[in-house]
């Protein structure tokens, strides 16, 4: 028979293991049905967030105090990190080359584009 | 001199979470990684500017709770809109103002919008962020003041 800690383990791991799968499915669900690229960006930050980090909570539950779960832990850290770096790097990618939305409700965006289409700009803003 | 000492400190404790073998030849190949991580990072210009000399990290943690809780928000947000008949979406450009003055607060402050699901950063100017929005609710300003002020109080490490 397995003790209280365990029975309390599995709950909990359960239940993060049900959110992420839901947030997965949901965050996949997003990019089939949203219209777009640009909104399907968003579907994209479900999965990347919600659904990633709490899958590796729920196997963190799992591991325990080990050296796996501090693996994890840091791999969510980096992931938090990463995914919207890669997230820029691709809107900021498709911004520069023309790619817009089908409809815009509000348009700010003409008075960057002089200084992403100019390279020397582009190297100099970030020097202070 | 010093923060070179530090940081490949960090990685070879890095090294040791991940690899957790404390056997000569994993050690020696962890020792030579971690220095020829020190030299790309050097070559790259990390520790020539004078960006986050002394990080308070009380502020950082503090801030990755709330950024947590925020995150949250958004997702269940964006998860509504998915799931509802007809999703309903405004999608937007905004400019966003950026008071930070440090390349550390900025990236946090961009990678925090980015973060949460409903708003993507897409350009970055002197003192501002072009910000891509899926609804009118993800594109409220004052949210994005809010957010603002706490970047730069983690930033400067000062209420």
């Amino acid at each position: 028979m397995t003790g209280w800690p365990e029975l309390l383990r599995d709950i909990a791991s359960g239940i993060a293991f049900t959110g992420g799968s839901a947030f997965l499915l949901i965050g996949a669900l997003g990019l089939l049905r949203l219209p777009d690229f640009w909104s399907r960006l968003h579907a994209a930050g479900i999965i990347d967030t919600l659904g990633a980090e709490l899958m590796l909570v729920g196997m963190m539950f799992q591991a325990g105090w080990s050296q796996a779960t501090v693996k994890l832990a840091l791999l969510g850290l980096f992931i938090a990190i990463t995914s919207p770096t890669a997230t820029h790097a691709l809107a900021n990618a498709a911004f520069v080359t023309g790619l817009r939305p089908a409809r815009l409700a509000k348009d700010e965006s003409p008075s960057f584009i002089p200084v992403s289409s100019t390279i020397v700009k582009t190297q100099g803003r970030d020097e202070q | 001199m010093a923060r070179s000492l530090i940081f490949l400190l960090a990685l070879a404790a890095l090294w040791l979470a991940f690899s957790g073998l404390l056997m000569a030849m994993p050690l020696i190949l962890g020792m030579l990684s971690c220095l020829a991580c020190l030299l790309v990072s050097h070559r790259m210009g990390l520790f020539d500017h004078k960006d986050m000399q002394n990080p308070n990290m009380i502020r950082i943690q503090s801030y990755l709770g709330w950024i947590t809780l925020e995150v949250i928000k958004a997702n269940i947000a964006v998860a509504k809109i998915i799931l509802s008949r007809r999703p309903q979406i405004d999608q937007q450009f905004i400019r966003i103002q950026s008071s930070q003055k440090t390349g550390f607060g900025r990236a946090l402050f961009a990678n925090s919008i980015t973060l949460t699901p409903g708003t993507v950063t897409v350009e970055t100017a002197n003192g501002a962020f072009l910000v891509h929005a899926l609804t009118h609710d993800a594109a409220s300003l004052e949210a994005f003041a809010a957010m603002d002020r706490r970047v730069t109080a983690t930033e400067t490490g000062r209420k």
